[in-house]
């Protein structure tokens, strides 16, 4: 099963075990992927569309966090074209909610804005659609902001695969999908939620906030996700 | 049950069978125009009459003319009658001691009949329904009996693949690969399932293919559960189809009565069973990973594939999906022969296919045609042509996943490739036909917003994309937008489709890609200085 396999990437050649993703095989070669909706220590959904990569000729688009790599496969993961597409793709996520990070407690400390600094986004070229979602703040610590969250799952996916309660989850379709606790209920009314801050620490952007915490002071510790791996690796749930 | 005493069904069937029938159209389009109460006013009229010795009333599937339903078809003489109100029942039962009908006689030669070949309808306005006696009477599960008699799995296989039969969903994927997949991918268990979702606007084969004649379908999935091993089934079909559904379940329960489903088929150790799951009518459920989902009770969202549901699809085992019209294509494939089959149609698309007829053309409703008849035949000659002295201006085919193609483009034959290389694609059959008056740049923000709509949301491309494209398209409409704004139109297009994580997105610009291949002056007309100001004059 897990035979090494060789491939290349970016032209060099490297070694990767038979069941590992492109996106680990690269990261353990010092190649930093851009990802979004990727935790690790959760299952990976191949949502956000950033890390996609280019494999083969004619080149085909696959997701690096969910597609295993495979022998004498030809991967590249910094094209022009891929760099097109992923500002495209942040900048659609601009112009989808509001990202007015001024005014955002994840200010400075935000995975969305380290994606558009990466991928060099110094304007949006889509209309912004702003829609003026609400914020949820009825949990005692915890509050949600709907304008920020980006709908990477990962809050739902900490939840469920970790800490088992399965608060979160979406709702609706389209550019109404949201993340909802409980049966879209107020969060702080929830019979499930443990209070225990998981899906808090796994959101990228100022979509989950800590209470009281105040413009760009939301700082997450990921060091207190990387139980989250070690948990995986002893495969203490089921994806 | 053996095969005695199915051919004793098929002779007391036979037997019980009037010189005369009246076979009025059942189906969802006929019956939404008053055919029930046209079957009780010719059922009446019969006993009135005193002619039940010599005549029945029966309750058939669609006819297929659907735009002049309710239909009533007379055999052995075989005239049409068109928009039969009630009252003009009795008239077309005096015929039968000479009199004169009021009902408008349809023309059963025209060419919208006379060009069709049927494969998957072969039965569709003959085979009652409801009734499995009906069905088995007309040859049915026969097929299943010789396949699960006759034959081992791998044999069956080889068949399907001989045949040449390519998916019906949209993809076109070869029927026979993806059985000897599921048949070789290693589980204890292995399902099968019909994917009877249809989702696309315009749509409607399926469906006509479920009320008409369900059992072939069943049929269908029993001998591709015997030849890829699975002993369970299910049917996703969606809950705005409740006729369907209807007959779906009466026809499992008449199967599974005669032994033809269930447990030891044909006194073999064969065994099969099906249930239904009703979808709540989301278009994106028909995607395969997200069918699967739906299934098991989750979110109905795709994921990346592979693994393909082939390897892993209902709670991780090996899955066969096929459409409705695929199933249907099997009896008859094996019935034949897979040469018989492989001689109808193109060189690379094998037999019929089935298509809904609608939008400004004259003769709306369902044709079955061998691939390779032109659209111009299927439009112009079957269809009779736009209505009210209108000339055709394009057909749309494959639904929002598919394209455009331009009046001077008719003259492509319908298969797999030749579609595809006019940028749209057969998609699972949906033909929306378009005349002079149609504005392509709407029809083109039509089918984004039914995207945008219809999206999942999980991925960005496909959730934000469409409603960047959507807000594009109404800029132009609205005479807002200038020349420059075409290239981002483009690039947008081409994003969403490289990027999406599902079919879906990936094919929701194609309806934007076509009108801009073939229509750019409509484009370019709104985008003219001023028309702002003139599309707001004319009130739009
Ligand atoms: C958004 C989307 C919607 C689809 N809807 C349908 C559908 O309604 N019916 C269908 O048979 N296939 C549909 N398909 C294709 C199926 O995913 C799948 O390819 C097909 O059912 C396979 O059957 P076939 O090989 O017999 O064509 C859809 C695909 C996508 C991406
Ligand atoms: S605080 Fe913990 S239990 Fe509550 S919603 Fe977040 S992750 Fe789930
Ligand atoms: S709330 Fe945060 S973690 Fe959850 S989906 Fe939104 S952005 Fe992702
Ligand atoms: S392409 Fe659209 S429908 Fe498909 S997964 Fe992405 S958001 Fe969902
Ligand atoms: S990180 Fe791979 S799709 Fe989001
Ligand atoms: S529904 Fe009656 S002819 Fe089609």
């Amino acid at each position: 099963m897990a035979t090494v396999k060789t491939l290349s990437i970016d032209g060099r050649m490297i070694n990767a075990g038979g069941d590992q993703t492109v996106l680990e095989a690269a990261a353990e070669v010092g190649i930093a992927i851009p990802t979004l909706c990727h935790l690790d220590g959760v299952a990976d959904v191949g949502a956000c569309r950033l890390c996609l990569v280019e494999v083969g000729d004619p080149p085909r688009l696959l997701p690096a966090c969910s597609t295993e790599v495979f022998e004498a496969m030809v991967v590249r993961t910094d094209t022009e074209r891929l760099r097109g597409l992923r500002r495209m793709i942040v900048e659609l996520l601009f112009a989808e909610r509001n990202h007015v990070c001024a005014v955002c407690v994840a200010n400075g400390h935000c995975e969305l804005q380290d994606l558009a600094v990466r991928v060099g986004m110094d304007h949006v070229r889509f209309e912004y659609v702003h829609p003026g979602l609400p914020v949820d703040i009825s949990h005692e610590r915890f509050g949600v902001d709907h304008n920020r969250c980006v709908l990477c799952t990962r809050c739902v996916r900490v939840c469920d695969q970790i800490e088992g309660a399965h608060t979160w989850d979406v709702a609706f379709r389209g550019a109404g999908a949201r993340v909802v606790t409980d049966m879209h209920q107020p969060w702080g009314t929830s019979q499930t939620c443990t209070s225990c801050g998981k899906c808090m620490q796994a959101c990228p952007t100022g979509a989950i906030f800590r209470k009281g915490a105040t413009v760009a002071e939301m700082e997450r510790d990921r060091s207190i996700l990387s139980f989250l791996v070690t948990a995986r690796e002893k495969k203490q749930w089921n994806v | 049950m053996d095969l005695a005493e199915l051919q004793e069904v098929a002779d007391r069937e036979a037997a019980a069978s009037k010189a005369v029938r009246f076979r009025v159209c059942s189906a969802a389009g006929c019956l939404s125009s008053g055919a029930l109460e046209v079957r009780s006013g010719l059922e009446d009229a019969v006993e009135r009459e005193g002619l039940g010795e010599n005549a029945q009333v029966c309750a058939v599937g669609c006819l297929r003319l659907c735009c002049e339903g309710p239909l009533v078809r007379v055999d052995p003489d075989g005239t049409l009658y068109e928009r039969v109100a009630p009252d003009q029942a009795a008239s077309i039962v005096a015929t039968l001691k000479g009199g004169e009908p009021s009902a408008r006689r349809g023309d059963a030669d025209r060419p919208f009949f006379s060009l069709q070949r049927s494969i998957v309808l072969e039965n569709s306005g003959t085979v009652e329904p409801e009734r499995i006696e009906s069905y088995i009477a007309a040859g049915g599960y026969r097929s299943l009996h010789e396949v699960v008699r006759e034959m081992n799995p791998a044999e069956v296989v080889d068949l399907v693949t001989r045949s040449g039969l390519r998916g019906r969903g949209g993809a076109g994927y070869p029927t026979g690969l993806k059985w000897g997949m599921v048949a070789k991918n290693p589980g204890p268990h292995k399902f099968v399932v019909c994917n009877a979702d249809e989702g696309d606007p315009g749509a409607f084969m399926d469906r006509t293919v479920l009320e008409s004649d369900p059992h072939r379908v069943l049929e269908g999935m029993a001998i591709a559960a015997y030849a890829v091993g699975a002993e369970q089934g299910y049917i996703y079909v969606r809950g705005e189809y409740p006729l369907a559904i209807r007959r779906l379940e009466t026809g499992i329960r008449q199967a599974r009565r005669l032994g033809l489903l269930g447990t030891q088929i044909f006194e073999s150790p064969f065994n099969f069973r099906v249930d239904l799951r009703i979808g709540a009518g989301a278009f994106v459920c028909g995607e395969e990973t997200a069918l699967i989902a739906s299934i098991e009770g989750r979110r109905g969202v795709p994921r990346p594939r592979p693994p393909y549901p082939a390897a892993s699809g209902l709670w991780g085992n090996p899955t066969l999906i096929n459409n409705v019209e695929t199933f249907a294509n099997v009896p008859p494939i094996i019935r034949n022969g897979p040469e018989w089959f492989a001689s109808i149609g193109t060189a690379k698309s094998k037999g019929t296919k089935v298509f809904a007829l609608a939008g400004k053309v004259r003769h709306t409703g369902i044709v079955e045609v061998p691939m390779g008849t032109t659209l111009r035949t299927i439009v112009e000659t079957m269809g009779g042509g736009a209505p009210d002295g209108g000339t055709i201006k394009a057909v749309q085919t494959g639904g929002p996943s598919g394209g455009c193609i331009p009046e001077d483009r008719l003259d492509t034959p319908v298969d797999y490739e030749s579609l595809a290389q006019l940028g749209s694609i057969m998609g699972s059959g949906g033909m929306i036909v378009m005349d002079q008056g149609t504005n392509m740049v709407e029809i083109a923000r039509f089918f984004i917003g039914f995207c945008m709509d219809e999206s999942c949301g999980k991925c960005i491309p496909c959730r934000a994309g469409t409603v960047q494209l959507h807000r594009m398209l109404s800029r132009i409409i609205d005479g807002e937008a200038a020349e420059e704004d075409l290239e981002p139109l483009r690039a947008l297009c081409e994003m969403v489709k490289a990027a999406s994580l599902c079919g879906l997105g990936q094919s929701a610009p194609n309806p934007v890609l076509s009108t801009l291949r073939y229509f750019e002056d409509e484009y370019r007309q709104l985008l003219r200085p001023g028309a702002g100001a003139a599309a707001a004059s004319a009130g739009r």
